[in-house]
């Protein structure tokens, strides 16, 4: 396979807006099926904006809903990687990420990681996923992560044994720490990013918001990582932007076999030691 | 230098960015504010021109027959270098209409008065212009609680809340504001003579230092004092803080229902914006 082209679309959500956010997403979708990319990726909670609080309940869509319909019929021109509250037939509501491709959810992921510490408040108006799973897309195989997700080790870890070559991480990452030469946030975000490609030779899609939430500023900075961890192109900061990358089969193939760490991974070493300190905390 | 020591390239970029999108998104193009002369109302005025073009900034000068008239001159110099609109509302007549029926007020009454009239000068101009009303009070002030509740605390965006007055400092002098304002000493004008540091016991360095390390790295005590720091300037800075955070809150509300505003009725402010 040749390259694959993909959009990061950096964009602003309005809060709680859910209609007029399905609006600006549509246009960057048909922009993009325009101009013959394979793969759009928007923000966590793009649909919805992300400080909602209370109304989680309100912004939240059913899987067959109309709204999520019309985004699968979209998905026959062009790829979709999409972030929204969902809610199930149970009444819980999550922090979801949607793969659309060629009119069907090639996955569903349920952001695991709920930061519910300083500004961050999400466990208590959400519930929690409970799986990662890598999944096959007409690109190759691929992971879904939303943003605290990737903050976990163990999450990116097992996508990449689960056969992912491809990470991608919708975010709504804050943006704090003016000290340095780069926004804090920023700077802890491309370490996390470049590290996890590197260590786990996969290509890393990092999408995030822009705009600003009760004088909350979400940072943008969307990127491609390769395999390498070199970052190969970076969104602008705080401005809204549409990020275009190509990913280089060829560069996958050469780091891995230069850098053969995942080949070498002993999967059965490492549960092995984890199960034993499962039972050990067990006790 | 510790983390007291901001990017300023970033910073600006970010509270210009605030100030543009918050006003914007309630569907307004003004700000107005009160130009005091000092340089906290000085850097906000500069990052709202940027934000939202001088010719969408109104900045009020209130002085009262005590203030120095150097504050005045002040205001009107940082109106003109950044080229926003400028007018002068005197608030002599209604402060002291008020005092002639309570003639024994201290100065703390009497401080806090003019204060809230200047408040309503510019909730007024609020509705006069369709402009919303900027906040100039800074972390530190916030955080002592030198300032006056539903007085110059008042606002509907508040730019540099989060920056210690050492940080405003440098962004002012990064933003251009006139070095005789960022030089001058720190002063709430309010009888002729008084300075904020000789008030308040401490330099705004000193204090600064250690409220950073107290409330952004939440270093405890021992630390503190491990660093060089006296046992009695910590003590006293945090009973200020403690004493003052009733300024910081919106009023208490009793509960009675199963949603009650602010406790189990949560929204963001930027509901639907």
């Amino acid at each position: 396979m040749t390259g694959i082209s993909v959009t990061l679309a950096q964009l602003k959500p309005k809060l709680g807006c859910v209609a007029e956010n399905l609006v600006l997403i549509e246009e960057r979708i048909k922009k993009a099926a325009a101009d013959k990319v394979d793969l759009i990726v928007f923000p966590e909670l793009a649909v919805t904006g992300y400080f909602l609080k209370d109304l989680v309940p309100e912004v939240a869509l059913r899987i067959d809903s109309s709204e999520i319909t019309h985004l699968k019929e979209l998905s026959r021109q062009i790829s979709i990687a999409i972030g929204l509250v969902e809610v199930t037939d149970d009444y819980r509501f999550y922090n979801t990420a949607l793969y659309l491709e060629d009119g069907e959810i090639r996955h569903l992921h349920r952001k695991v990681y709920l930061p519910t510490y300083g500004l961050f408040d999400e466990q208590r108006y959400l519930a929690r996923g409970e799986r990662f799973r890598a999944f096959d897309t007409k690109f190759g195989r691929m992971g879904l992560l939303i943003c605290e997700d990737m903050w976990h080790l163990s999450s990116s870890y097992i996508l990449a044994m689960d056969g992912a070559s491809i990470l991608i991480c919708l975010s709504s990452s804050p943006g704090r720490g003016i000290e340095g030469e780069i926004l804090g946030s920023a700077r802890a975000w491309q370490q996390l990013t470049s590290t996890t490609a590197m260590f786990l030779n996969c290509r890393v899609l990092y999408c995030n918001r822009v705009g600003y939430e009760d004088g909350v500023n979400f940072w943008g900075g969307s990127e491609y990582i390769a395999p390498s961890g070199e970052s190969v192109i970076r969104g602008k900061i705080l401005e809204e932007d549409s990020v275009r990358a190509t990913l280089d089969e060829g560069a996958l193939r050469r780091e891995r076999i230069f850098f053969p760490m995942l080949r070498d991974e002993n999967l059965f070493v490492t549960m092995q030691e984890l199960r034993r300190i499962e039972s050990k905390r067990g006790q | 230098m510790g983390g007291l020591s901001a990017n300023t390239d970033l910073l600006r970029k970010i509270l210009v960015g605030f100030v543009k999108d918050e006003v914007h998104k309630v569907g307004v193009q003004k700000a107005v504010l009160g130009l005091s002369g000092g340089i906290d109302s000085a850097l906000v005025v500069f990052i709202a021109a940027e934000a939202l073009g001088p010719e969408n900034v109104h900045a009020i000068c209130m002085p009262y027959k005590s203030s120095n008239p150097e504050s005045e001159t002040h205001a009107r110099l940082v109106a003109q270098a950044c080229g926003v609109n400028f007018s002068v509302v005197p608030i002599t007549p209604m402060v002291d209409s008020y005092f002639d029926m309570f003639p024994e007020a201290n100065n703390m009454r009497r401080g806090n008065k003019m204060a809230r009239e200047r408040m309503t000068i510019l909730f007024d101009h609020s509705a006069l212009l369709s402009a919303l009303v900027l906040g100039t009070s800074n972390k530190t002030e916030l955080l002592l609680g030198y300032g006056t509740l539903y007085g110059d605390m008042a606002s509907a965006l508040n730019p540099i809340g989060d920056l210690y007055k050492s940080q405003v400092w440098q962004l002012s002098e990064a933003m251009g504001v006139p070095k005789e304002v960022i030089e001058k000493n720190p002063s709430a004008d309010l009888w002729a003579g008084q300075t904020d540091e000789e008030e308040l016991g401490f330099s705004y360095r000193q204090v600064d230092e250690l409220l950073y390390r107290m409330v952004d790295q939440r270093k405890i005590t021992e630390e503190l004092l491990a660093e060089g720091l006296e046992v009695d300037f910590v003590d006293d800075i945090y009973k200020k803080v403690q004493n003052s955070h009733f300024k910081r809150r919106l009023p208490v509300i009793a509960k009675v229902s199963n949603r009650t505003i602010d406790r189990d009725f949560r929204y963001s402010r930027d509901w639907g914006k």
